[in-house]
C-alpha cells in the first residue's frame, strides 16, 4: 500500500509545542520521509525520550513509544533486536541523548544496529525552562541562564563517528526538504544512522535563533544576509567509506568538518559506511535462523499450550547418572 | 551413613570450585545426594575461598556447621576452619606449611588477626600452624600432612614437566585424591568426575595426579578416618546444578527469548550460561534466546521492556546495585503495563556491601522500588527447584497481568550446588494472557489501554498488522497519549492497580506459599527465600524431640496472600520470623498487612547463609523458653 504524509498525521492529539518551534518542521519531515519511503505505520516505531522532542512520538501516526529521559536507545535496541523487521527510529533531545543518556549514545554505536537516531539540538533544556544543554557552546548566556555556560559543548557528530555509528549527518529543522532527505538517507542506511537536527528554540535560546542561522546579523554591503549553514554535498565533500583502507582518512575528514561552527556550519552527510556488519548480522552468525524467527516471532508452545521447549540437552549436561 | 561434610579451601584462583565440582560429581555418580555452599571474596586471586559440601544417602536441603574432612590447600584454610572440624574428623594439610607462623599469613584481615591472637592466648596455642594442629589433635581431630610439592615433583617427572610452577594448579586434585582415599570411596567414580570436568589432555594429567595422591594416602595413613563415604545403588536419575543454572533453564522453559544483563555478582553466571546454551531444542523447529550485554543496568531493564513491547518474552537479571539503577525503568514498565521479568539476586547490602556474600535485605526494596504507585508481582523462591519453576512461571504472570514481575533469589541459592531428581516439567503451560493477533483486530480501533472491568487491556505486540499504538511514561488515555485530566488519571490508576486484586484471586495458593508441618501446631515459623532448607531440616530434628512447629514459607510477597497468612497465624502461641536481614522485613510486612506481629525473630546478616545447626539451636531456644525475642546468628567464616 502506497502511503502519503497524511497517513502519518494524528488527528486526536494537539501538538503543544511553542509557536515557531523547530519540532513542527521535524514532525513534517518525518511524515514526508515515511511517506516517500512508503513505510507502513504499523511496522514503524518511533521511540522518543523526555522533553519537547519526546512528543514527536505522539504527533506522528506510527507506533509511538515515549520512554524515559535519556533511555530512547536502550528501548529502541530491545525493540529492534526482538523484531528486526520493524523500522525503528529513536528520537530525543540534546540533553536526553548527550547529557543523561550519553552512555547509551556511545555504547549503541558499538553495536551498529540497523536503526536511526535523531537528536534535536537546540542547545537548551526547553521543558524545564531553558537550562544549558550539553550542546550549548561555552560562555554563551541564553536568556534564562543566570550566568554564562561554564561547560564546553560536546560535538555530537564527532562523538557519533568515534563511537561507531556508521552514518552521521546534520540537518536543520527549518529546511524541511533537506531534513526529510537526510532522514530518508538515514533510514535507508544499513546500520546505525545518526542525524543531528539543528533547531532554534524560539522561547529559550535567544542566541542560536532562526535569524542567527539565517545570518541576518552579518549582512553584506548590499544588505543581503548569508546563511551560516552550508551544504556539504554542494562542496564536493564525499562522506562515503567504500573500503576499510579509506576509513581512517574519511573519519578524520568528517571529524574536521564536525568541528566547524560559528560563521560557517556544515549540514549534510559527514560519514557513511555500509560494509560494516550490523548487530543483527552478528546475531545471525550465531543464530542462523534469527532473521526468520527472531525472538518476537518464536512459537513458545504447542497446540495445547504446553511449553514447546525440550530441556533434555540441559539436563543431559547436568546429569549425575 | 548420616551425612558427610567435606570442605575444600584455598586462595582464590587455586581451583577450589573445580575441586568441589569434582567431589560433588563423584558423589553424585555414586548415587549420593549433595548440597554444596560456595564462599568467596570479591577478589580475583589470592584471598580465601572455600566450598562446603554435604553428602548423604537421603535428600539434603542445607548445610550443617560440621566439617568431617577439611581439605586445606593452604595454611589460611586451616586457621580459618579447623574449629569447624568435628571430633574424629580430619584435616588434610600441606606438610610444608606446618612451620608457617599463623600471624605471618599475609591475607588474614586485621579483624581476623585480632580474633586469632585472642584465641591463641586463651587456649595457650603457639605461633605456628603445627601448634594449631596440635591443639586440634588434642580435640580428637586427625591431621593428615601431605607433601604437595613432593607429590607434584613425582607427577612432573611422569608428565615430563620439569617446572613445578606449571602444575601447582593440581594441588586441588591432590587433596581430592587424599580425601577420597581417606573416605574409602570408589576411585573409578572420582576418575569419571575428573574426566567430566576437564578437556581430555588436562583430564589425563589430573587423573595421574589424583591416583598419585590416592596411592600416597593409602600407603601413608594408617590411622583410619572414622568417616566413610559409600556409594549407593540408587537408580534415580539426578541432576547436579546451581541456582543460577536452574533460573536459566526455567527462563528457557517459560519462553524467555531476550535476556539483557550488565555484569554483576552473583547474577551474571545465569546470563553467561544462557548465552552458552542459546540455541534451544524444541519439539518443532529450533529456537534461540538472544542475550544482550548492555552498558549498564538502566539499559538492561529498558531494552528488556523494549523487547517485551515487541512481543518477545524478555527478562533481565541483576543484583542490588543494578536493581537500584533499574528503579526508574521498573516504574516505566509499571506505568506502561509491560510484561518484563527481573531476576533479582540479593547479596550483602547496602551500597557495594558484601558483593560476593549472601543477604536477604531487599524484600521491601523489591516491593517498593520506583516512585509512585504501580502494580507489580514479587516472587521469592526458597530452593533451586523453586528457582526453576518460578523463573518459568514469572513470564506467565507478567504477560497475563501485564506488569513487571520481580523474582527474588539470593546469593546462597544462586551459588549453591545441589542434586535433584531430574525436573519433570512436562506439564508446564505457556499462558500469554490477552494477547491479540492480527485477526482479532480487523476493522477495530485499537486502544492499548482500553478500560476494562478486570483492568487488563488486550495487548498487541508492536508491529501487529492494522495496529498503531502508543505508550508513554506520562499518564495517558486509553490510546496511550499523554493526558493530565483528573478523571482519566483516576480511572487509569484504578485500572492498573486493580489488576493486583485479580492476581490475588486467580493465582492458586500453592503457587504463592508452602506450608510444612501441622497447621494446628501452637508455634509457627514464617520465612522466605533460602533459609527454607535449613528450617525444614531443623524442624524435622525438633519433631523427633516432640516439638511440633509449623512453617509458612511465603513465595508470593506481592500481592501477599493476606487472608491465608492471617488464618495461618491467628491464635498461634509463638510466631517466629526467620530471615537473613537486620530488620525482619517479612515479619514487618506481615504485621502491616494482617495486624499480626511475630513475637520472635531469628535473624542473620553476616553475609553467610543460615545452617540447619544454627536454626535448630535458635528454634529450640525459642520453644524451650530460653530465647530472647531477637536472636542474631553468626556462624560461618
Amino acid at each position: 500500500m502506497e502511503t502519503k504524509p497524511s497517513d502519518f498525521r494524528v488527528s486526536d492529539v494537539y501538538a503543544d509545542w511553542c509557536p515557531g518551534c523547530g519540532d513542527f518542521g521535524i514532525m513534517n519531515a518525518l511524515q514526508m520521509a515515511f511517506a516517500e519511503l512508503n513505510l507502513q505505520p504499523h511496522r514503524t516505531v518511533i521511540v522518543s525520550g523526555i522533553g519537547c522532542s519526546g512528543k514527536e512520538a505522539h504527533n506522528v501516526k506510527a507506533n509511538g513509544v515515549h520512554t524515559l529521559h535519556g533511555r530512547t536507545l536502550p528501548f529502541a535496541t530491545g525493540i529492534k533486536i526482538a523484531n528486526p523487521e520493524l523500522e525503528v527510529l529513536a528520537i530525543g533531545g540534546d540533553g536526553d541523548g548527550l547529557g543523561i543518556g550519553v552512555g547509551h549514545f556511545v555504547n549503541t554505536g558499538r553495536r551498529n544496529i540497523d536503526m536511526t537516531y535523531i537528536i534535536h539540538n537546540n542547545g537548551v533544556y526547553g521543558l524545564t525552562k531553558g537550562q544549558a544543554a550539553p550542546t550549548l557552546k561555552r560562555d554563551l548566556k541564553t536568556k534564562s541562564l543566570p550566568k554564562p555556560n561554564i561547560n564546553e559543548a560536546v560535538n555530537p557528530i564527532g562523538l557519533a563517528i568515534i563511537s561507531g555509528y556508521t552514518f552521521a549527518a546534520r540537518s536543520y529543522a527549518y529546511d524541511v526538504k533537506h531534513l526529510k532527505d537526510t532522514i530518508k538517507q538515514a533510514i535507508q542506511h544499513k546500520g546505525l544512522a545518526f542525524v543531528e537536527c539543528l533547531q532554534p528554540c524560539p522561547t529559550y535560546n535567544d542566541i542560536n535563533t532562526k535569524e542567527w542561522y539565517a545570518g541576518e546579523d552579518r549582512k553584506d554591503a548590499q544588505g543581503k544576509s548569508h546563511s551560516r549553514l552550508y551544504k556539504l554535498e554542494e562542496t564536493g565533500f564525499d562522506p562515503e567509506v567504500r573500503d576499510w583502507k579509506q576509513d581512517l582518512s574519511k573519519k578524520m575528514a568528517a571529524l574536521e568538518k564536525s568541528e566547524e561552527w560559528g560563521d560557517r556550519i556544515p549540514i549534510g552527510v559527514f560519514y557513511k559506511k555500509e560494509y560494516e556488519s550490523t548487530y543483527e548480522e552478528r546475531v545471525n552468525n550465531r543464530i542462523p535462523f534469527y532473521r526468520n524467527r527472531p525472538p518476537a516471532k518464536q512459537k513458545l508452545s504447542d497446540e495445547r499450550d504446553f511449553s514447546a521447549v525440550d530441556l533434555s540437552p540441559f539436563m543431559e549436561e547436568l546429569k549425575t547418572s | 551413613m548420616d551425612s558427610i561434610n567435606w570442605m575444600a579451601g584455598g586462595p582464590q584462583g587455586s581451583g577450589v570450585d573445580t575441586a568441589a565440582n569434582i567431589f560433588g560429581l563423584a558423589c553424585g555418580y555414586g548415587g549420593l545426594n549433595v548440597f554444596g555452599r560456595r564462599e568467596y571474596h570479591s577478589n580475583i586471586k589470592g584471598l580465601h575461598s572455600y566450598f562446603h559440601l554435604r553428602v548423604a544417602n537421603s535428600e539434603i536441603l542445607a548445610n550443617l556447621n560440621d566439617v568431617n574432612l577439611l581439605a586445606a590447600f593452604d595454611a589460611e584454610t586451616v586457621v580459618r576452619h579447623a574449629q569447624e572440624v568435628v571430633a574424629e574428623g580430619g584435616i588434610i594439610v600441606d606438610s610444608q606449611e606446618v612451620t608457617t607462623k599463623m600471624l605471618d599469613i599475609p591475607t588474614l584481615p586485621p579483624e581476623f588477626r585480632t580474633e586469632l591472637r585472642e584465641f591463641m592466648k586463651t587456649n595457650d596455642v603457639g605461633e605456628t600452624l603445627k601448634d594449631f594442629l596440635d591443639y586440634a589433635q588434642d580435640n580428637k581431630v586427625q591431621v593428615y600432612p601431605v607433601p604437595y610439592i613432593g607429590l607434584l615433583n613425582v607427577i612432573g617427572k611422569k608428565l615430563n614437566i620439569p617446572q613445578i610452577s606449571r602444575i601447582t594448579r593440581m594441588i586441588n586434585v591432590l587433596t581430592i585424591g587424599v580425601s577420597f582415599a581417606l573416605l574409602k570411596y570408589d576411585r573409578n567414580l572420582v576418575e569419571r568426575a575428573v574426566k567430566a570436568t576437564f578437556s581430555e589432555k588436562i583430564a589425563m594429567m589430573n587423573i595421574l595426579a589424583l591416583n598419585e595422591a590416592y596411592d600416597y594416602a593409602e600407603r601413608t595413613f594408617t590411622n583410619n578416618l572414622k568417616f566413610r563415604l559409600n556409594k549407593t545403588e540408587s537408580k534415580e536419575e539426578r541432576i547436579y546444578l546451581t541456582g543460577n543454572q536452574a533460573v536459566a533453564m526455567g527462563k528457557v522453559l517459560g519462553g524467555c527469548r531476550v535476556q539483557t544483563y550488565y555484569p554483576i555478582t552473583p547474577a551474571a553466571d545465569e546470563s553467561e550460561y544462557l548465552e552458552a546454551h542459546q540455541i534451544l531444542k524444541t519439539r518443532g523447529e529450533d529456537e534461540a534466546i538472544v542475550v544482550i550485554q548492555t552498558e549498564d543496568e538502566i539499559a538492561a531493564i529498558n531494552s528488556a521492556s523494549g523487547a517485551a513491547l515487541a512481543g518477545a518474552r524478555a527478562a533481565t537479571s541483576t543484583s542490588g546495585p543494578g536493581f537500584s539503577l533499574m528503579a526508574e525503568g521498573l516504574g516505566w514498565a509499571g506505568n506502561s503495563e509491560v510484561p518484563v521479568v527481573v531476576t533479582y539476586y540479593q547479596r550483602g547490602a547496602p551500597a557495594t556491601g558484601l558483593p560476593t556474600r549472601h543477604g536477604q535485605a531487599d524484600l521491601r526494596f523489591a516491593m517498593h522500588a520506583g516512585h509512585g504507585e504501580f502494580a507489580r508481582i514479587v516472587l521469592a523462591s526458597g530452593d533451586i527447584k523453586e528457582c526453576f519453576f518460578d523463573a518459568a512461571q514469572a513470564f506467565n504472570l507478567a504477560e497475563k497481568y501485564q506488569m513487571p514481575v520481580i523474582h527474588l533469589i539470593d546469593k546462597a541459592m544462586a551459588n549453591c550446588s545441589q542434586t535433584y531428581p531430574v525436573f519433570n516439567y512436562n506439564g508446564f503451560k505457556i499462558d500469554r494472557g490477552e494477547l491479540l493477533t492480527e485477526k482479532d483486530l480487523v476493522g477495530q480501533e485499537y486502544k492499548r489501554f482500553r478500560f476494562t472491568e478486570t483492568g487488563i487491556s488486550p495487548r498487541a505486540p508492536l508491529g501487529t498488522q492494522n495496529v498503531v499504538q502508543w505508550c508513554t511514561g506520562d499518564e495517558h488515555n486509553e490510546k496511550g497519549h499523554i493526558s493530565e485530566e483528573p478523571l482519566n488519571r483516576r480511572q487509569m490508576m484504578e485500572k492498573r492497580m486493580r489488576k493486583l486484586e485479580l492476581v490475588d484471586r486467580e493465582v492458586p495458593i500453592e503457587d504463592k506459599l508452602n506450608f510444612f508441618g501441622e497447621e494446628s501446631s501452637e508455634d509457627i515459623v514464617v520465612s522466605w527465600g533460602s533459609p527454607k532448607g535449613a528450617i525444614i531440616e531443623a524442624l524435622a530434628m525438633l519433631k523427633k524431640e516432640k516439638y511440633g512447629i509449623g512453617f509458612l514459607q511465603l513465595r508470593m510477597l506481592n500481592p501477599l496472600p493476606v487472608d491465608y497468612v492471617r488464618k495461618a497465624l491467628a491464635g498461634k502461641n509463638r510466631i517466629i520470623d526467620v530471615e537473613d536481614n537486620y530488620t525482619g522485613q517479612l515479619g514487618g510486612i506481615i504485621r502491616e498487612k494482617t495486624g499480626i506481629a511475630s513475637n520472635f525473630h531469628i535473624l542473620k546478616y553476616t553475609g553467610r547463609p543460615t545452617t540447619t545447626t544454627e536454626i535448630y539451636h535458635a528454634l529450640k531456644a525459642v520453644v524451650t523458653g530460653k530465647a530472647s525475642a531477637r536472636q542474631v546468628l553468626t556462624f560461618g567464616n
